[in-house]
């Protein structure tokens, strides 16, 4: 928390670590020094299960880049999903 | 800085332990000192951003091989147990620890290093990043320490935006507070703090006649202690470990 920056959305899904999956129930994203990634500052992506545990975590340390890369690559994905199908499929 | 000789007596203790926290609530703590009677200085570590980690345990340890009472407590204890990086990860997804919880714990370390027998009756206060800030609000906030070290701590400036129920005045606020000398050290790369930001403290600092040294590192970012991450800087850290042991022996003493 040296920046201070974060920002929480509560999201609905599932995710996959050692244990096997687990139900997501919250995302936090913030702008900060990685633990991990060789860089001083990256968006820290953490996709949380309350009720899983503090184990039952998915994380990854981006550079900024790589972070809109991925945003755009998710927002491109929807809109060819719900976009381009609306009206026609049945989910 | 410490003298060797090689036929010293050498004897260190290091351990968790419980100790009293904020608003009578009993935390972890890492705890390692000199062996023998004393009388040693203390030192309250606050320890970072990425949690109660390997490197606040080492760094408590190097505190106690330099002849300090040093004690590192689990700041983020609230938040429950695990693998540090998870404990931060939860720390970040709830916004921080608050600076009333944080000055609590940290005023209770303090209390219970000066009960001990071999203490010298002073202590100090050393943080990095957010341990960094959270050093100087705890010098501004109470009285009892005698020396007070902020590394590269970010968020001293605040803006009005930044503030909230957790963090409800920007530490610069408390600069006319500041109760001991204060050493700090800072990365000229940085941008948390920037360089600006630290000028702007400085000012605060001027402003109100407190004892201070400020050291700005040429090719250095944040964190330049840390050997383990990439923006650790070699020669600036020598350097800076030297300034925070010969401004804790000009305040505290040692047994050295």
């Amino acid at each position: 928390m040296c920046t201070g920056i974060v920002e929480n959305t509560k999201i609905s899904g599932h995710g996959k670590g050692p244990q096997g999956w687990f139900p997501l129930e919250q995302a936090s994203v913030s702008y900060d020094h990685p633990d991990h990634a060789r860089s001083e500052r990256a968006v820290i992506i953490d996709l949380l299960s309350n009720s899983a545990g503090l184990e039952s975590r998915v994380a990854v340390e981006l550079t900024p880049q790589s972070a809109r890369d991925l945003v755009h690559a998710i927002l491109a994905t929807l809109s060819r999903g719900e976009g381009e199908g609306e009206g026609t499929r049945n989910e | 800085m410490r003298k060797y000789r090689t036929d010293m007596y050498e004897g260190t203790i290091a351990e968790t332990v419980t100790v009293p926290g904020h608003n009578g609530t009993v935390i972890n703590a890492y705890f390692a000192r000199p062996l023998g009677p004393g009388p040693f200085p203390g030192v309250v570590l606050i320890h970072h951003a990425p949690g109660w980690d390997e490197w606040y345990r080492e760094t408590t340890r190097k505190f106690a091989h330099h002849g300090y009472l040093a004690i590192s407590p689990n700041i983020y204890y609230q938040f429950g147990h695990g693998a540090p990086e998870d404990i931060a990860a939860k720390v970040r997804a709830a916004g921080g620890v608050s600076d009333d919880d944080v000055v609590g714990d940290i005023t209770e370390s303090l209390s219970y290093l000066k009960s001990l027998p071999q203490s010298n009756g002073k202590a100090g206060v050393f943080g990095t990043c957010s341990g960094g800030r959270q050093v100087f609000l705890v010098a501004c906030r109470t009285k009892g320490f005698d020396a007070a070290v902020d590394c590269w701590g970010g968020r001293v400036v605040m803006s009005k935006q930044e503030l909230s129920a957790k963090y409800p005045v920007a530490p610069i606020d408390y600069t006319k507070d500041l109760s001991c000398p204060l050493l700090g050290l800072f990365g000229e790369e940085d941008q948390f703090p920037t360089p600006q930001q630290v000028e702007q403290h400085e000012q605060e600092l001027k402003k109100y006649g407190k004892t201070y040294e400020f050291h700005m590192y040429p090719k250095a970012g944040h964190g330049f202690f840390y050997y383990d991450r990439s923006g650790y800087r070699q020669e600036q850290a020598v350097d800076g470990w030297n300034k925070v042991f010969a401004f804790f022996a000009k305040y505290l003493g040692t047994s050295d």
